[in-house]
């Protein structure tokens, strides 16, 4: 199966090993990855901020940049949602709907990719440690992958898996909002923090390297010793 | 009070949530029960999804053709000897109330639980009239005493604890028994008989109205409203203009998805349904009625892309759900509709103007939307506000610089991949072991918090570019 990669620009910039990973994996399965060089952003920044008109250039370059991609599949929840609300956002434009409409249909996040097409729950990984995962929001209710995550999981040999209270909360990420309102935000991961703790976890893996970013981000600050784990890195682990 | 409950600045009101303590765990307490209490509820109903989509397909419908349905409901209601008065604004639903009361030569008022007239500010405006007020509901008596305003649309008294309660009851009502829940209601109990039996008006609001049979439905738990719906000869209900259905048969539909949503309940302590006047040959009901439909800026959301916001059926699940509620509470959001409906319908209600944080105050985590019953769109509904107050030119310079600068970049592929890679000696000057601790300008409010890290050694592409296998791939 032929698969673009559509790393994010997040992973692009500050995540490359998740970019790595998730190639390494897809190929793992049988995949045939190319990059195409020129992808950027989702445009999801500019589209949760309200400026739709900026966001739709952003749109238009990745509709361009995936135009001859059989599947493409990103190791992002919530980026991957943005493609998916493409149709929406370009309903009626009688230029970009059709693509918009293909672009959504043949876009995946990395575990809904593997478990939904390729039908594979066992990537053949193991890693020894206790881990708790970050069901991120857009992930779960915005693309609404809510099990292909933790099926993938559970099939880690060696890997302990122990649930996350309250794992459906927001870690107080909201893009902008982390900086546009650092008082409710901070509150937030705060609490995200000191569930993750709760846990006793080793590792916190997540779907989305921006949630992983913020809530790792404030673990560290606060001392503590959890590390963050995008799950490519815990299914490429052999 | 009105729709508007506080003039002190958004970033204010916030601090000052975050800084309760009290608050934030009685609130984050009452969101686990009512969270697991729907979850449960909805699961033992089963179909639930099927459920939202029949209560969606009721609210469309029924807002589609709200025309019609008001004129029937209001035919109805006059069959039944009662009077209807549409009033387009609070000052006209007021005006119209305290109209019927004087006439009356009414003196005291009992009211029951009623958002809207929180929103058009109805007590206030028959106090100023010398009428006196009494609320009924055990949260609203509380708040009536303290001088206090609902941080919640279900359980308005969600921020006060039983040792507040208690102190408000010594102060106001020289209470002198324990802070346990039993005593305290049972002294609310006492005091409110007294005032049941004085009134000569009872005001309500309405859950739902039923348009064939010009009935208006009460959805309780503590029986309030059927005094105060049974004791005064002269009932006033006030009614917010989209709160209302067909027939029974769409009631039964929305009241199980209502109470379930609300607070995990199957069915509340009471329904209760007041139609008419007692007419000939009844055995009770008023002698007199009057049913005020309240516009107040509604109408002017038909047919816009927020239509969908009148299908609130006032349960509080996306409320129950938003984790930035949870930590700011309800005053925080400076209206009297709190939470995620909140920032969407005080805008349209209200305006920007004095509400423009409001769209901002989420993470966009859509929690909301997978909570609603009758599956409002919330959080896509605030990313429109958001395209609006941007279309409106209200975002600041340098935001809006920021965002064409956005579009630039991640619309000029040589560009970004140019800025990927000097993003990490960029932030050299700032990064140490890998993190930075201080980040410049707007990163600030990220790094004030929490670390941000440094951007990869090596990037993605070259790592693609160079490796053995699947470089032509
Ligand atoms: S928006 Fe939906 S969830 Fe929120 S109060 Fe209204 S009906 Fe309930």
């Amino acid at each position: 199966m032929k698969v673009s990669l559509f790393i994010t620009c997040m992973c692009d910039i500050f995540a490359s090993n998740v970019g790595k990973d998730t190639v390494e994996i897809l190929e793992r399965v049988g995949c045939e990855v190319d990059f195409p060089e020129q992808q950027t952003c989702c445009g999801q920044p500019a589209y949760n901020s309200g400026y739709l008109e900026e966001s739709k250039k952003a749109m238009k370059q990745m509709m361009k940049a995936f135009k001859d991609s059989e599947y493409v599949v990103g190791p992002s929840g919530s980026c991957v949602g943005m493609l998916r609300e493409y149709p929406k956002i370009f309903a009626g434009d009688p230029k970009w709907e059709e693509e918009a409409n293909k672009l959504a249909a043949k876009t995946f996040e990395i575990t809904q990719f593997l478990v939904d097409v390729m039908g594979v729950v066992d990537v053949g990984s193991s890693f020894t440690g206790k881990i708790t995962y970050h069901p991120s929001c857009h992930m779960t209710r915005v693309l609404g992958v809510k099990e292909a995550p933790l099926k993938l999981l559970e099939n880690v040999k060696g890997v302990e898996l122990i649930k996350l209270p309250i794992g459906e909360d927001c870690c107080g990420f909201g893009g902008t909002f982390a900086v546009k309102s650092p008082v409710i935000s901070g509150e937030m991961v705060m609490e995200k923090s000191r569930h993750v703790t709760e846990t006793g976890a080793e590792y916190l893996v997540g779907g989305d390297m921006a949630c992983l970013m913020n809530i790792g981000g404030r673990m560290t600050r606060e001392g503590k010793n959890i590390k963050v784990a995008h799950i490519t890195e815990i299914l490429n682990q052999h | 009070m009105s729709l508007k409950i506080s003039s002190g600045s958004f970033e204010n009101r916030v601090q000052r949530g975050v800084e309760n303590d009290f608050m934030r765990q009685a609130v984050s307490s009452a969101q686990g029960r009512f969270k697991s209490g729907r979850l449960n509820a909805a699961a033992e109903l089963g179909n639930w999804e099927d459920w939202r989509t029949l209560g969606e397909e009721i609210r469309t419908h029924t807002l589609e053709n709200i025309d019609y349905y008001l004129q029937q409901l209001s035919e109805q209601v006059f069959k039944r000897g009662g009077h209807v008065f549409f009033a387009e604004t609070a000052e006209e639903a007021n005006e119209y109330i305290k109209d019927v009361i004087k006439k009356k030569n009414g003196k005291k008022v009992v009211k029951s639980k009623s958002m809207v007239t929180e929103e058009i500010g109805l007590n206030k405006a028959l106090q100023e009239a010398g009428v006196e007020v009494v609320e009924t509901d055990l949260g609203e008596w509380i708040l009536q005493l303290d001088d206090d305003v609902p941080s919640h649309i279900v359980t308005p008294a969600l921020h006060k604890n039983k040792e507040q309660i208690r102190e408000t009851f010594a102060e106001k009502k020289g209470y002198d028994k324990s802070d346990k829940p039993e005593e305290l209601a049972l002294f609310a109990r006492e005091q409110l008989r007294k005032d049941f039996l004085s009134a000569d008006i009872g005001i309500t609001g309405c859950n739902f109205a039923i348009a064939e049979s010009g009935a208006v439905t009460l959805v309780t738990n503590e029986g309030n409203a059927r005094l105060v719906t049974s004791l005064p000869d002269t009932q006033i209900t006030v009614m917010g203009m989209e709160r209302i259905v067909p027939t029974w048969e769409e009631m039964e539909v929305l009241v199980s998805l209502l109470t379930r949503a609300a607070v995990g309940q199957k069915l509340t302590s009471y329904i209760t349904a007041i139609t008419g006047t007692r007419l000939e040959g009844e055995v009770d009901g008023p002698e007199e009625y009057h049913l005020v439909v309240v516009d107040n800026g509604r109408s002017k959301i038909l047919g816009t892309e927020f239509q969908s916001a009148l299908h609130c059926i006032r349960c509080a699940a996306c409320i129950n759900v938003c984790p930035v509620y949870r930590h700011v509470g309800g005053h925080a959001y400076g209206s009297i509709y709190p939470g995620p409906i909140g920032a969407v319908i005080t805008p349209l209600l209200d305006g920007y103007e004095d509400h423009k944080e409001l769209p901002y105050a989420s993470t966009l985590c859509a929690a909301c939307t997978e909570a609603c019953p009758v599956k409002i769109p919330l959080h896509e509904l605030l990313i429109r506000h958001r395209q609006i107050i941007v279309e409106e030119n209200k975002t600041s310079k340098i935001e809006k610089l920021a965002m064409k600068g956005f579009a630039k970049w991640a619309s000029t592929p040589a560009a970004y991949k140019i800025s990927a890679k000097m993003a990490r000696p960029a932030l050299k000057p700032w990064t140490k072991d890998e993190t930075i601790k201080n980040g410049p300008g707007p990163m600030k409010g990220w790094t004030d918090i929490r670390d941000f890290p440094a951007p990869s050694r090596q990037g993605f592409r070259d790592w693609f570019k160079d490796r053995d296998k699947g470089g032509d791939a």
